[in-house]
């Protein structure tokens, strides 16, 4: 029987949520009997060749790109799930949500510090950025929530070998407790 | 003959991961012009951080970066330790984070070199793509791929004893720390430490093996001659915790030196191409085209004039040597510094778990509050500058952030449009081209794409495109 299929993507986040991931150490090599990560979708968008049994999701939605990852993501998924604050609220880098994009841009690329001869980036070989930044459930259907900064790698771990075995994951309170 | 001229775009992230994207243009006879590696992800942190209280900068602006989240937060709270007119802490508080940065710069050179770019290595760049990543490493290498998952771990470790947690911890604070080592964990860190400096030797003379055996293809790979910043300590000892800085050129003479932190802003500014949302850092007397200069592990071995523990230094002497007395400029000689910088860490950490004062309460000092703080700190990936003002409600007003990779953006191109020259053929993208272009940008990492590769394989998608947007050519490997 081939082996469970799963996906990662980070979009706006800091990659914390993957290192955590990491962070399960010496499980990883379990981890890699237990599913297949190669030709996933991890690997290129243009991959999804089937579908696969778990797409895990960093970050929020920040740029047009984002949107069109998500979708992906959630076309070819059987379970999707948002990990971390910023993929379920929005988490630090929404705080730009209380600042109009306009004078956020602007502070980095003109008015900044250091910065001499300032310029808006805007080639077509970079990405819109979004007036705010959206939490993953605003644009898509997700099905489950693993919260955290970054979340633990116990939380990982309990919700990925359940999901993979069909289980609904448990999660006892230390490991979905803020800090 | 605008339409003669090609474009090459390389999307080695993936637009899944959408965060790194290489076009390399062609002139009109097909050579290669330029090289550019567009960031496309913005976040806006020196905007939104306004307003917040100054003692919330070092827990938010960690949540910039994941892999290395103790750098932000270090060089957040040395800034705001001016703010909160504090110039010299307690000798526990400052043990205690020299422990969190070294525990940190162990764990991420671990993660940087074993798990992201040893498979290229050990696997060979032209292996499978499915199987040239730390997956491949497992079941190939195990008990490398193992020792290297118990390294990181070890490094993650120190950061739990000393921030609380592993990823986005607390600990540093403005004008101290909030917490000593207790003999438990002490202990628990020592029993492994004589371990992990000897796994960290093993991994440096794996990689000067590799590298002298491979000299010809690696040597030159993606190299050029380039100036090197870094932050010194006062009697020239590298130093990644604190420090003056230091910009040498190519041939290694001082462009500036023992240059005060908070007088940064006279010596780097930074440029902006409208193509990227990454700024180009640049030196202030060499000006936008020639003053870029390198950050990292290859500048700072390349610029300190010892490093103070021993077994490190007399691998920096090793290491000076390739240079034959100038500095070293092979962008894959930055592993080996990396590899240096390793041990050291370790060696460090060992010197530091020794000492009693990491058990004293003596953690918290105040003063007569500032409006404005600048700090240096050496991340793992290079020099980052943090700089505030805050006003009298202990609002933040104003804040200056310039990252490692930022500074090694221009390098960067630089890299990947040596690569091109050195293997692109006729207009065909060929595979060696794509891998050693990957190569190069690993050995700088800029994170988030190197990252990737930590769960799955880095994949390539190559276009050619003409001026006028026509694809003439397509390569996607998966
Ligand atoms: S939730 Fe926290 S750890 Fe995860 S990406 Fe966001 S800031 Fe980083």
């Amino acid at each position: 029987m081939a082996k469970p299929k799963v996906a990662t993507t980070h979009m706006t986040g800091c990659f914390g949520c993957h290192m955590s991931l990491l962070d399960i150490d010496e499980r990883i090599v379990d981890l890699i009997q237990l599913v297949d990560f190669d030709k996933s979708p991890i690997n290129d968008i243009k991959k999804f060749t089937g579908p696969v049994d778990v797409g895990i999701i960093e970050g929020g939605v920040s740029t047009q790109e984002n949107v069109e990852v998500l979708r992906m993501f959630r076309k070819y998924c059987k379970i999707l799930v948002a990990v971390g604050e910023c993929a379920l609220t929005g988490g630090i880098p929404s705080l730009r949500n209380t600042v109009p994009l306009k004078e956020c841009v602007e502070e980095a690329y003109l008015k900044g510090f250091t910065v001499v001869d300032g310029v808006i980036p805007n080639d077509p070989d970079i990405p819109l950025l979004l007036d705010r930044v959206y939490p993953c459930h605003e644009v898509v259907k997700i099905d489950y929530f693993l919260p955290g900064c970054p979340p633990p790698a116990d939380a990982y771990w309990a919700a990925l070998t359940a999901l993979l075995e069909g289980r609904e994951p448990e999660l006892p309170y230390e490991l979905i407790k803020y800090d | 003959m605008a339409s003669k001229a090609r474009k090459i775009v390389i999307n080695p992230v993936t637009r899944i991961e959408g965060h790194a994207k290489v076009t390399i243009r062609l002139d009109e006879n097909g050579k290669v012009d330029k090289a550019r590696m567009h960031i496309v992800e913005f976040r806006g942190f020196e905007r939104f951080v306004q307003g917040r209280m100054y003692w919330e900068a070092p827990v938010i602006v960690q949540r910039l970066c994941g892999i290395c989240p103790v750098s932000h937060l270090l060089c957040a709270s040395k800034a705001m330790d001016i703010v909160a007119g504090v110039d010299k802490l307690t000798p526990t508080a400052e043990k205690m984070r020299r422990l969190l940065h070294f525990g940190q710069t162990y764990q991420s050179h671990a993660l940087h070199f074993f798990h992201l770019s040893a498979p290229d290595l050990l696997l060979g760049y032209d292996a499978d793509p499915a199987i040239r990543n730390v997956i491949g490493l497992a079941v190939e290498h195990t008990e490398l791929a193992v020792q290297a998952v118990k390294m990181r771990k070890w490094g993650q470790e120190i950061i739990k004893a000393t921030s609380g947690k592993k990823i986005h911890g607390t600990g540093s604070i403005p004008g101290g720390f909030n917490k000593n080592l207790s003999i438990e964990e002490r202990d628990f860190l020592l029993k492994d430490v004589d371990q992990m400096i000897q796994w960290a030797v093993d991994g440096l003379n794996l990689y000067k093996e590799l590298y002298m055996k491979d000299i010809d293809t690696l040597g030159p790979l993606g190299s050029f001659e380039s100036n090197d910043v870094s932050i010194v300590r006062e009697d020239g000892a590298l130093d990644i915790y604190d420090g003056k800085l230091r910009a040498r050129d190519k041939d290694g003479n001082d462009i500036f030196d023992m240059v005060e932190p908070v007088e940064y802003y006279k010596y780097i500014k930074e440029g902006v191409r409208n193509w990227s949302y990454m700024k180009f850092p640049f030196i202030v007397s060499l000006g936008q085209e020639k003053g870029w200069y390198r950050v990292g592990p290859l500048s700072r071995v390349n610029n300190c004039d010892f490093i103070d523990s021993p077994i490190a230094e007399k691998e920096r002497q090793e290491f000076k040597a390739l240079g034959k007395g100038r500095p070293v400029h092979s962008t894959m000689a930055y592993h080996w510094a990396r590899l240096i910088e390793t041990v050291h860490s370790a060696e460090k950490i060992k010197e530091l778990l020794g000492d009693p004062d990491l058990q004293k309460d003596d953690l918290l000092l105040t003063g007569e509050r500032r409006p404005e703080g600048i700090a240096i700190i050496e991340a793992p990936r290079g020099t980052l500058f943090h700089h505030y003002r805050v006003d009298e409600n202990d609002q933040i007003t104003m804040a200056n952030l310039i990252v490692s990779t930022t500074s090694n953006n221009q390098p960067m191109n630089e890299s990947v449009r040596i690569v091109a020259e050195q293997y692109l053929e006729g207009e065909k993208i060929t595979e060696p081209l794509l891998n050693l272009v990957e190569v190069a940008i690993r050995a700088y990492d800029p994170c988030l794409s190197c990252a990737t590769h930590a769960v799955g394989q880095m994949p390539m998608h190559v276009t050619l495109i003409d001026a006028d947007g026509n694809m003439l050519d397509e390569k996607v490997r998966d």
